[in-house]
C-alpha cells in the first residue's frame, strides 16, 4: 500500500517516495504545482541532479531558485528570466538617469556644481545583459565574472 | 548525395541530422558547448517541447535566453541567474530611495526659496513597488542574504500562487 504522506514529485511521478527522496523536504504534497512546473521545464531527473549538485544545506534556496526560473518561464516562454534582467537593468539605468537630473537640479538651486553628490555606482553586474535579446547569441554575461559572487559572501 | 554535416545537439545525440532537425538552425555545429549546457541543464527533450510550442520568429531568442540560464545555472547551481535578480532588485529598491530622498530634497529647497510657491511634490507612483509586482512575478528579495524564512515572506507577498517555499 503506498504510503499516503508521498511527496508531490512521487505522488505526480506515481512512485513510492524513500525516506531519502531528494524531492520530498522541498516538494511538499500540499503544493503540486510547485513540482509541475519544475518538471515541465526541467524534468524531474534534471532536478534532481540540480539538487545533488547543491550543498545539502543550500538545496531549500536551490529548489526555490529553480522553481522560480521554471515559473517565469511558464510565464514568458521566450525570455524567461532572462528577460526580467533585461527590464531590470533598464529600470536601473532609466533611474540613475533621472537621478543624475535630480542632483544636478539640486546642484543648481543650491548653486553649486553638478558633481555635489557622489554619482551612483554603475551596475556592471548582469549589465552586458543590457542589450538582449540578441539574436543566436548566448554569450555568458558579466553576471558571473569573478567579481560577482563577493555579492553572496556579504551575507 | 551528400548530406550536410550534423548539427551540435545531433553530433552529442549521436543521431542523424534530418533537414527539418528542430535544433539545427539554432545549435550549429562549429559551438557544441552552446547545446551541450542547455543539454545538461534542461534536457534535449524538454529543449525541443519548449522550441515547438514557440512562433519560429521567436526561437532564436529563447534559446538565447536558455543558454543564458544554462550557463547562469551552471555557474551557480544554488541561485543560478535568480542571483542576479535579487542583486537587480536590490538595486532598483535602493535607487528607488535615493530618488525620493532627492526629490523631497528638491521640495524641501523649492519651498526655502519660494514659500508662496508651494510647488506639488512630484513623486511618480508608478516606480513605487517592485518591477515585478507590475509584471505579476512572485519577488526574489534579499534572498541571497536570507534564511528560507524571509525568502518564504517575500514569496508570499507577491505570490499568484500561495505556499511555494519550503521551510
Amino acid at each position: 500500500m503506498m504510503n499516503s504522506t508521498r511527496c508531490a514529485a512521487c505522488k505526480y511521478l506515481r512512485r513510492r517516495c524513500s525516506p531519502d527522496c531528494i524531492f520530498s523536504p522541498y516538494f511538499p504534497p500540499n503544493n503540486p504545482q510547485r513540482f509541475l512546473e519544475v518538471h515541465r521545464i526541467y524534468g524531474a531527473s534534471n532536478v534532481a541532479k540540480m539538487l545533488e549538485k547543491a550543498p545539502v544545506n543550500q538545496r531549500a534556496e536551490a529548489a526555490n531558485s529553480i522553481h522560480y526560473e521554471a515559473h517565469c518561464r511558464i510565464k514568458d516562454p521566450v525570455y524567461g528570466c532572462a528577460g526580467i534582467i533585461t527590464l531590470l537593468n533598464q529600470q536601473i539605468n532609466d533611474a540613475q538617469c533621472e537621478l543624475a537630473k535630480i542632483q544636478a537640479e539640486i546642484a543648481a538651486l543650491n548653486g553649486h556644481h553638478a558633481d555635489i553628490l557622489p554619482p551612483y555606482q554603475q551596475i556592471t553586474d548582469a549589465s552586458s545583459f543590457a542589450n538582449y535579446p540578441v539574436e543566436g547569441d548566448g554569450a555568458f554575461p558579466a553576471t558571473h565574472d569573478p567579481s560577482f559572487p563577493q555579492f553572496y559572501l556579504n551575507s | 548525395m551528400g548530406g550536410h554535416s550534423p548539427c551540435a545537439s545531433c553530433k552529442l545525440l549521436r543521431r542523424r541530422c534530418t533537414k527539418d532537425c528542430p535544433f539545427a538552425p539554432y545549435f550549429p555545429a562549429d559551438d557544441p558547448h552552446k547545446f551541450a549546457i542547455v543539454h545538461k541543464v534542461f534536457g534535449a527533450s524538454n529543449i525541443s517541447k519548449m522550441l515547438q510550442e514557440l512562433p519560429v520568429h521567436q526561437r532564436a531568442d529563447a534559446v538565447s535566453s536558455l543558454v543564458y540560464e544554462a550557463n547562469a545555472r551552471v555557474r551557480d547551481p544554488v541561485y543560478g541567474c535568480v542571483g542576479a535578480i535579487s542583486y537587480l532588485q536590490n538595486q532598483v529598491s535602493e535607487l528607488q530611495m535615493q530618488l525620493a530622498v532627492a526629490q523631497a530634497e528638491i521640495f524641501c529647497i523649492q519651498m526655502q526659496q519660494d514659500p508662496m510657491a508651494m510647488p506639488t511634490p512630484q513623486f511618480d507612483d508608478d516606480d513605487e513597488g517592485s518591477f515585478l509586482l507590475q509584471h505579476n512575478l512572485p519577488q526574489y528579495l534579499n534572498f541571497a542574504s536570507s534564511s528560507s524564512n524571509v525568502i518564504q515572506e517575500s514569496f508570499k507577498k507577491e505570490s499568484p500562487f500561495g505556499r511555494d517555499m519550503v521551510s
